[in-house]
């Protein structure tokens, strides 16, 4: 009897193309991506070797359509690859995250075919993306950016600057919103290349977590881009700019699953090996209670972000899954990393332990890509726009 | 992955809704204040196949899956939390283990007319002494023979005021404590079989609760369900699944309670606007939508589980325990919105937030779930 056709409808089995990506970031992530993490937490470097490795797997462009080299994988088998590469390593997996989502995703969707063939082949071979959307004085309220950019005869002219961009000294290109016009329907999206003139990338910020990755302010000073570069229509750019953050959000509810995984794997090994009052702690119920509350919320972040990315290019509520996945997820493994420090005792509170790393890079998924306080507006306003 | 219901879900999950809507919830304040058993609700559920519903035709049930069994639940809790336990009970504690570890003839006696909903089950585990601690019960079964002679008293026993068969739980050998415990299938006619008042609870006041007692109550062996010693396996792996049910329920009374807050926030003005305008009541209505679907999602992925033969104690004992306290926050929010107003009986919210209190309690309180998973996390992963 095949049980499987005996349950029509919901269905949360992954195919067979699932697992196997999934198993083979997984080992990818455990064998090649875990033993230099420490270090390069420790040192602030960016993981130029791992990403190279990456780029041969086809894991960082791994959304790109196929017609442009790409390996075009549904968004549940992204999400999957960027859970496992993130249990090992949040900043590679903000990288890889950012990458695909906000910077192919939104070429793929809005960019000419000129456009596309010029660009993505390179993004699926490895090459980095960015995201200019923040600047320094609007960060939630996004539209009242400043960024501006005029056209003229050989192109457009971009002057302003961003803040707050992954990936800003490695990435090849940039999804940059910029201003043409008055209010949000006077915004455009564009994309620059990191040569094109006038461009340049400030320092390093320094960061709580997520040290190995990049993070910097980029500049734009008469920076010239050929009329082709423009995504969708002119005045569009805001509209691409919440589609892809709607989409983007899939990743970093992926990225803080990945780090609640984690969290809880430390936890139960922890609690299993660490001896008090004569028995392994993990005997002791005020721990199993704490290991069973991080386990259960992480079940539940889970299933909110594999249902809202296998949702997400169908249906109309595909926005205020991605936002209650993002949501969910973030406070859950902000939670769990907490507790899992607990847990460890002491120990937790030193550099010599993992749990003390995932406690600094957690920190920042309640806050980027749409803070928490903006999730629940954008999911406010779909509820109440009638759709319970 | 493809969380969405089937065409012949969604067609039965829009006939529950209307049965609800139409036939259960019009009495489910009367019956909440009177404690008046609905038995005939659990008749009408009956015809439409809601009393077996993953039951096969050929003993009464209406062969269908597990996730529908849940959306019943849900669907029916949404109307009447004591209404969607009763069903529960029938469901998953009194009909499962029948169709799992009953003989062909102990089926047709007893498993098709209570999935067929001409009777009505109760599951009698729980007695003073034993709640938690199950394996500390103290009725026994004393071999006779031919016979069982049971004696003991049980508590808390959903459906005990109206139940025409239970399954008892009690031990052939006190001394084997877990070991000796064994399952009997008890018509509530029997000599010797007696009930005791309805419980007056804080919440699903109109689900039957009772204690029952058995004194030297004589059965037939052929009653025995699976072998002596067997009931404390029976017993628990019938929770597991009692344990989709509630989660279920749950997530019922928590819709209930979200949709009221959604209407009541957008209706009620203060300051001059609409409660729904002001960031804090959005950010209530958003957590409440959130942790809603987390919850539903639990229950499905547990639901799925059981369908398809996986393991699936640690997804039921997860979604039993979120969804339980997801209820007992959403119901609080749904009644804070409400104000005042959510204080008193003239709206649903307060009900729903007494109903959602013992989910948090029976069929496993979320302390024994989270040993569950705890166990399930540090030693079996």
């Amino acid at each position: 009897m095949n049980v499987l056709e005996s349950a029509p409808g919901v269905d949360f089995g992954l195919n067979e193309d699932q697992e196997l990506v999934r198993e083979q970031v997984r080992r990818f992530a455990e064998e090649r991506i875990a033993p230099g993490e420490r270090d390069r937490d420790r040192e602030h470097r960016f993981p130029t070797d791992v990403l190279a490795e990456m780029a041969e797997l086809g894991l960082l462009g791994m959304t790109v359509p196929e017609a442009y080299g790409g390996a075009g994988v549904d968004p549940l088998t992204y999400v999957l690859a960027v859970e496992e590469v993130s249990r090992m390593s949040a900043a590679v997996g903000v990288t890889m995250s950012v990458t695909n989502s906000v910077c192919a995703w939104p070429i793929v969707h809005f960019g000419s075919e000129e456009l596309k063939r010029r660009v993505l082949p390179d993004l699926a071979g490895g090459a980095l993306g960015g995201f200019g959307l923040t600047e320094p004085a609007t960060g939630s309220d996004a539209g009242g950016l400043q960024t501006r950019a005029e056209r003229t005869a050989d192109g457009w002219v971009l002057n302003g600057e961003k803040a707050w961009i992954t990936n800003a000294q490695f990435a090849r290109y940039f999804v940059v919103v910029a201003r043409t016009g008055q209010g949000k329907k006077g915004l455009s999206a564009f994309v620059v290349p990191a040569d094109a003139p006038g461009f340049s990338v400030g320092k390093p910020e320094e960061k709580l977590g997520l040290r190995s990755s990049s993070t910097a302010q980029i500049f734009f000073e008469n920076c010239r881009i050929p009329h082709g570069n423009l995504l969708g229509e002119e005045g569009q750019g805001f509209v691409v700019a919440l589609e892809t953050l709607d989409h983007s959000r899939l990743g970093i509810a992926a990225q803080a699953v990945g780090i609640h995984q984690r969290a809880v794997e430390l936890a139960a090994a922890y609690a299993r090996d660490r001896v008090q009052f004569g028995v392994p702690i993990a005997k002791h119920q005020a721990i199993q209670f704490q290991i069973a509350e991080i386990a259960t919320t992480l079940a539940a972040s889970r299933n909110l972000t594999y249902y809202a990315a296998s949702r997400s290019e169908r249906t109309s509520d595909a926005g205020r899954l991605a936002s209650q996945a993002k949501l969910y997820a973030a406070e859950a493994a902000n939670r769990a990393v907490w507790v899992s420090q607990q847990i460890h005792g002491g120990n937790g509170f030193s550099e010599e332990y993992e749990i003390a790393r995932l406690y600094r890079d957690v920190r920042v998924t309640t806050v980027y890509e749409g803070t928490s306080e903006m999730q629940r507006l954008v999911i406010a306003r779909h509820l109440l726009r009638g759709g319970a | 992955m493809h969380i969405e219901l089937s065409d012949e879900q969604k067609l039965l999950k829009e006939m529950v809704r209307r049965f609800a809507d139409e036939v259960v919830k019009p009495h489910a304040k009367e019956i909440d204040e009177s404690g008046e058993f609905p038995r005939e609700f659990f008749a009408q559920a009956g015809e439409l196949g809601l009393a077996g519903v993953a039951v096969p035709e050929e003993w009464g049930g209406a062969a269908m899956d597990v996730v529908s069994y849940a959306l019943v639940i849900e669907e029916v809790s949404r109307a009447c939390a004591s209404s969607g336990v009763i069903l529960s009970v029938n469901n998953s504690l009194v009909c499962d283990p029948i169709l799992a570890y009953g003989s062909p003839e102990q089926k047709r006696d007893f498993l098709t007319p209570l999935a067929s909903g001409q009777k009505l089950g109760c599951f009698a585990l729980t007695e003073p002494g034993a709640g938690s601690d199950a394996a500390a019960l103290r009725t026994t079964a004393r071999r006779d023979g031919d016979h069982y002679v049971l004696d003991g008293n049980k508590v808390f026993i959903t459906n005990g005021t109206h139940a025409d068969i239970a399954i008892v739980f009690a031990s052939v050998d006190l001394e084997k404590r877990h070991r000796g415990i064994t399952a009997f299938l008890v018509p509530c006619d029997t000599p010797g079989f007696s009930r005791g008042h309805h419980e007056v609870k804080l919440g699903v006041n109109a689900s039957g609760t009772t204690e029952l007692a058995f004194s030297g109550m004589r059965i037939p062996a052929a009653w025995r369900l699976g072998e002596d010693g067997e009931g404390f396996k029976i017993a628990m792996s019938t929770l597991d699944g009692g344990r989709i049910g509630i989660a279920a329920q749950a997530v019922g009374i928590a819709q209930a309670a979200f949709e009221e807050a959604l209407s009541y926030t957008q209706a009620r003005e203060q300051f001059g606007k609409p409660l729904a305008e002001l960031q804090a009541i959005q950010f209530y209505l958003a957590d409440m939508a959130t942790e809603l679907d987390a919850a539903r999602l639990l229950t499905w992925k547990a639901a799925w589980a059981k369908q398809t033969g996986r393991k699936y104690s640690l997804e039921a004992a997860q979604a039993k325990l979120f969804a339980s306290e997801m209820a007992q926050r959403v119901t609080t929010k749904a009644l804070q919105v409400h104000g005042g107003y959510g204080y008193t009986r003239e709206y649903n919210v307060e009900r729903y937030f007494r109903d959602a209190r013992i989910t948090e309690i029976y069929e496993g309180t979320s302390e024994i779930q989270k040993l569950v998973i705890a166990d399930w996390v540090i030693n079996k992963a």
